[in-house]
């Protein structure tokens, strides 16, 4: 038995092993691209780790200070973070609405939101286009490659994401001291104030870390409704597709600053990430 | 807005208030456009064509064309192979290795972080990954299956190798979260059915088969669910890798609705390809969820 046991334990380390060295290996590549010159990069592909002895830093200036990547990644830091907050914000008072409140039709509302996050966004991209560049005009003012455009769009998937994660944090809280709190005459942005947010505090940090994770990740939308000034750091990445003569290792440092945030949120969220992605459905 | 203003003076005020925001920037940006589509989907439309104007050719004209349009068939077929195949390989990859996490061995915690490196990396950043990883001429994977194998990998001209090369990358990607989700559903089952059946004689298949798939079954559900209903959207990474090609090989629908709209302007046609798209991944999501809330009520 004890022998079982041990092998057992042999396997799983040996599996996890391999299956480690297959998750890193690509990523590890990728480093090594970015470190190196295009001629370095010519003929058999050099798996030594040759980043500890020189780095080709013109892959990172190139785009990010003579190119127009500075901007993209500006765009998206601003685009993010704005949506993350905006989200917060809307699906906290939201759940509180759909949590405490007995509404005819709340079920129905909850779905609905719910099938805003299941639509494709491919299904999407041309009705958005046609409206953001035709439809919405204020004056000369179209939404179509602004930042408050893809600000506001990104509410489609991320709303219903952060309502559903929220509503079993929200549901969480007892009734009974919102009850209390309206005895003592308090109003309801004080029992938010005093009451919901502190109590939901790891809830609503989990659910802006990763709103701001699907915003900066997101490429369909942001590719399709921008096309100079708004444009995020992941359409920029795909403009490496079509030209010809790709710069592999300026298009690796790309790829590899965009990964940034994921890396640190893999830090911060790591335990609450199942909950995140099963809109609660799974607690992690 | 008529309805909202009914219930402004009814004494669900506040609640009123606190979701009005979200509902107005849900119809906005979700509910508007739906309409739209529908709406642009009974035209004929290509602003490229000699006549740019919407045209009205008969009702359900761009939906007749797309009955018989074999290559947006065909990608939405591709789209369902996709999907079931890569649901198939992550499923049972992700519960072994759930299973496998369940018992302590040396260095777990490290390689349960580094599976989960994958989750938050943008799908378009992991296909810029596998493209540096195994593109011709750059990437080590072809070298390496080259030198030791004696196997050509060039997905550039090989369709098989586009669509399978698509389904490793998505398995790469999203198996962390299979194994992830069903390793805290399996954490939470409750230990009494297991000790009952060892007490009974029961081997580890049959406890396996009998006890513990029996249990994790709405984790399951709620694993296939996202699985399908993200599988079935799948765009950046594969435009990132293949860009749909080589030939219609890695087209699938989101894809193929893009180069119909924004390559060749068919308004109209795009249109009624969204709509029909948009209502398959509907059905079958909807199917799964309401299996998901049926289980789930049964439970209660």
């Amino acid at each position: 038995m004890k022998i079982k046991k041990l092998l057992g334990k042999i396997g799983s380390t040996i599996i996890w092993t391999i299956l480690t060295i297959i998750t890193l290996f690509p990523i590890y590549w990728m480093i090594l691209v970015s470190t190196r010159t295009p001629v370095e990069l010519f003929g058999k592909p050099n798996l030594y780790p040759t980043f500890f002895e020189k780095i080709h830093w013109k892959n990172f200036t190139k785009p990010f200070i003579d190119g127009i990547y500075a901007d993209y990644l500006f765009n998206s830091i601003i685009v993010a973070t704005s949506n993350a907050v905006l989200v917060t914000i809307l699906a906290l008072m939201a759940t509180y609405a759909l949590s405490r409140y007995k509404l005819p039709g709340s079920e129905s509302i909850f779905f609905w939101t719910m099938t805003n996050r299941m639509a494709p966004p491919a299904a999407f991209m041309l009705p958005l286009f046609l409206l953001f560049s035709t439809v919405f005009k204020f004056g000369d003012f179209t939404l179509f490659d602004t930042k408050i455009g893809l600000i506001l769009l990104y509410c489609v998937f991320n709303l219903p994401f952060a309502i559903w994660l929220l509503k079993g944090i929200i549901d969480g809280i007892p009734k009974e001291l919102d009850e209390a709190m309206v005895v003592d005459g308090a109003n309801l942005f004080t029992i938010f104030w005093k009451l919901i947010i502190p109590l939901a505090a790891p809830g609503i940090a989990v659910t802006s870390l990763l709103s701001f994770l699907f915003a900066w990740n997101e490429y369909l939308l942001a590719s399709t409704l921008t096309s100079v000034y708004a444009r995020t750091i992941p359409t920029g990445l795909s403009e490496f597709v079509t030209t010809t003569g790709t710069n592999w290792g300026t298009m690796a440092a790309v790829a590899l600053v965009s990964m940034i945030p994921a890396l640190i949120f893999l830090f911060l969220v790591q335990r609450y990430i199942v909950a995140g992605l099963t809109f609660g459905a799974v607690k992690g | 807005m008529l309805c909202l203003l009914f219930f402004m003076f009814s004494n669900n005020r506040n609640a009123w208030l606190l979701l009005s925001p979200t509902i107005l920037i849900l119809i906005i940006v979700g509910l508007v456009p739906f309409f739209y589509v529908l709406y642009v989907g009974f035209f004929k439309w290509n602003p490229l064509a000699v006549d740019p104007s919407m045209q009205f050719e008969g009702f359900g004209f761009n939906y007749r064309r797309l009955i018989f349009d074999d290559v947006f068939l065909a990608s939405i077929w591709r789209s369902i192979k996709f999907s079931v195949v890569t649901l198939f390989f992550e499923l049972s990859l992700g519960f072994i290795l759930a299973l496998s996490l369940l018992s302590s061995f040396p260095l777990k915690s490290f390689f349960r972080g580094v599976h989960t490196l994958p989750l938050v990396i943008a799908p378009i950043v992991v296909g810029s990954i596998f493209k540096l990883f195994t593109v011709q001429g750059l990437g080590p994977l072809p070298h390496l299956l080259k030198d030791y194998f004696g196997y050509t990998l060039n997905y550039g001209l090989n369709a098989d190798q586009a669509f399978w090369m698509i389904v490793i990358m998505d398995i790469w990607h999203w198996t962390p979260f299979v194994t992830l989700t069903l390793l805290a559903g399996l954490s939470a089952l409750p230990q009494d059915p297991y000790e009952s059946a060892k007490i009974d004689g029961a081997n580890n298949f049959q406890i396996f088969t009998y006890i513990t798939i029996p249990m994790m079954v709405p984790v399951l559900i709620v694993v296939i669910f996202i699985r399908l209903m993200d599988s079935l959207k799948i765009v950046d990474e594969v435009w990132m890798l293949t860009g749909g090609g080589p030939g219609y090989a890695t087209r699938f629908t989101g894809i193929h609705i893009w180069k119909e709209v924004f390559e060749k302007r068919y308004y109209g046609l795009g249109s009624a390809m969204s709509i029909l798209y948009l209502y398959i991944t509907i059905v079958i999501c909807w199917l799964l969820y309401s299996v998901m809330v049926s289980r789930g009520k049964n439970e209660d």
